[in-house]
């Protein structure tokens, strides 16, 4: 009996201090393998369609895998800051050719790839080759269109290319009329930032995800802002005109009859002037993508 | 107690090998194996990539299914055929019956692989008509095929220590699949916060991680393996089993047999 006790203390132990040192040793592991080592190698496989066929038939099953790579990928990416994504689009591709109905691989997808690093990989033209595989094989759903429209505009600068696409699109039975004021907007092949905006809150509306909602109202807080920067730049400028000197501050342009008070920021914050005349945010972490959309029309237009 | 130990191991795989399911799993791989050469022709230029693909997940699938049919039975059926209370008459230690029956199961998976892999071998000398150094690469990803099994077997002979052979094979089966997805789970556990995280990663490190083990197709693609990654595959293989087997022993010290 007692010799039977002392055998379990000691498989006890040695069941709790193994089992400690096989955690250890997993660890070492993991730095050994590198964080990505597991990615690597299902990628070894590029091709879905030999996936498919290796899947015996459980090819949703392993989409949804693929799937849930792909996000925990560009997660860890995102949460990284990284420059480089490079697993991403492989990663979508294949789970897309594993089940081609997959629509949030491509509309998520899209948005992950489109976005400039660190938001997302900085690949709009991958972007625009995930979203028309998915037309391809889901021609009936309008909201793909909408998805390659906005990559294409926002992403691309490319009005011509959107409006092809928001065009397409609403001629698809059951979209939505707004499909339409879309195409004819990027018709006038101008980048305004109404229609940035209205395109944000498209996404917002449409997304049924927490985290893409999220990123759509930050993109809407940053563009107010960066409306209300270029129109408050360009008061501060037509007082220059005027008074040949720059405003000491808002009370300035209050009292020259260009502004009826002190501006606000979408966060009901003043707007900081700067003594050369720049207009910025009081806390520019609020506004993740401000100066984004001027750099764009800087760079294009 | 080595002797003890010895006979117990050797009696296990003696009565292993006269197992007819063993021998058709075999006969099965082999097939397998040797029908692989037929599966390259269908595409191009892949006809080495097929070969080592399909033999060394047939050496890994079979093995598993072997060690989880033979090790739901190692302890259950020694109950079933009152061999056991004959066995633990004798000078026999619980302890000495589980480690020997683990060493058993054990060496009967390596001699099933080392037959596997000469037909592997024997097969891409068939396709290329000649080997070089890559192929002694394979022989890594069979090593870690092993550690697999190490822990497979410790698994199985744990279930079947307190559960019936059809649960514990349930439990097994469904512990390699989990466990294949093991780095799936671990980098969920890196991605989420509060009670979450702590949770996730518990259930990470608790299950088996057959993930790295897997270097099928590292190896098929003539990647080389770094050291540190064999040498922690093994320290981790070896802890994880020996922690499953003493778990085995302590289920199996306090169960009561009469």
């Amino acid at each position: 009996m007692n010799r039977s006790r002392a055998v379990q203390a000691i498989a006890g132990a040695l069941l709790l201090g193994l089992f400690a040192g096989s955690v250890l040793s997993r660890r070492h592991l993991e730095q050994a393998r590198g964080s990505e080592a597991t990615l690597e190698e299902v990628l070894y496989m590029p091709s879905g369609k030999a996936v498919k066929r290796l899947s015996l038939g459980y090819s949703g099953l392993l989409a949804n895998v693929y799937w849930t790579r792909a996000v925990q990928y560009f997660g860890g990416k995102h949460i990284q800051r990284s420059q480089r994504y490079d697993l991403l689009y492989p990663l979508l591709d294949i789970t897309t050719d594993l089940d081609p109905q997959l629509i949030v691989a491509y509309e998520y997808g899209a948005v992950f790839l489109s976005q400039q690093p660190p938001e997302g990989a900085g690949q709009p033209d991958k972007a625009v080759e995930l979203v028309e595989k998915g037309i391809r094989q889901n021609p009936a759903y309008w909201r793909l269109y909408f998805t390659l429209g906005f990559v294409h505009y926002i992403d691309r600068n490319d009005p011509r290319s959107a409006q092809v696409a928001f065009q397409k699109g609403s001629e698809v039975p059951g979209a939505l009329p707004w499909m339409k004021v879309m195409a004819a907007r990027m018709a006038e092949r101008s980048k305004d930032v109404t229609t940035s905006m209205l395109l944000w809150q498209g996404v917002a509306e449409t997304s049924q995800d927490n985290n893409v909602k999220e990123t759509a109202r930050r993109h809407l807080v940053s563009l107010r802002a960066d409306r209300d920067i270029t129109e408050l730049e360009r008061l501060v400028t037509a007082y220059r005109e005027q008074k040949r000197t720059l405003p000491a501050g808002w009370a300035d342009l209050v009292r020259a009859g260009l502004l009826r008070g002190i501006p606000l920021d979408p966060g009901g914050e003043p707007y900081v002037l700067n003594p050369d005349g720049k207009v910025d945010v009081k806390d520019a972490s609020k506004y993740p993508y401000l100066g984004e959309w001027r750099y764009n029309i800087e760079r294009r237009f | 107690m080595t002797s003890r130990l010895s006979a117990i191991t050797l009696n296990t795989f003696r009565e292993a090998v006269r197992d007819r399911v063993l021998y058709n799993l075999i006969v099965f791989a082999l097939l397998l194996v040797a029908s692989a050469p037929l599966f390259g022709q269908i595409s191009i230029g892949l006809e080495r990539l097929i070969l080592i693909n399909v033999g060394l997940s047939s050496i890994s699938l079979f093995g598993v299914i072997i060690a989880i049919l033979v090790g739901i039975g190692l302890v259950a059926k020694e109950i079933d055929k009152k061999t056991l209370y004959t066995i633990l008459s004798r000078p026999v230690r619980r302890w000495e019956f589980i480690v020997g029956k683990y060493f058993g199961l054990l060496l009967t998976l390596i001699v099933n692989t080392a037959f596997m892999t000469l037909g592997l071998y024997a097969a891409l000398l068939v396709t290329a008509h000649h080997l070089n150094k890559a192929d002694l690469l394979l022989l890594v990803a069979i090593y870690c095929i092993v550690l697999q099994f190490m822990i497979m077997v410790a698994m199985t002979l744990l279930f079947s220590s307190f559960s019936t052979p059809i649960f514990s094979a349930i439990f097994a089966f469904a512990l390699f699949v989990i466990g294949t997805f093991g780095e799936d789970m671990r980098n969920f556990a890196a991605m989420s916060t509060g009670v979450t995280r702590w949770l996730a990663t518990g259930a990470a490190y608790l299950i088996p991680n057959f993930a790295s083990l897997n270097l099928i197709s590292r190896v098929a693609h003539d990647q080389p393996v770094d050291g540190s990654v064999i040498l922690f595959n093994t320290l981790y293989a070896l802890l994880y089993s020996a922690a499953l087997t003493a778990g085995a022993v302590l289920v199996f010290e306090r169960r009561n047999l009469k």
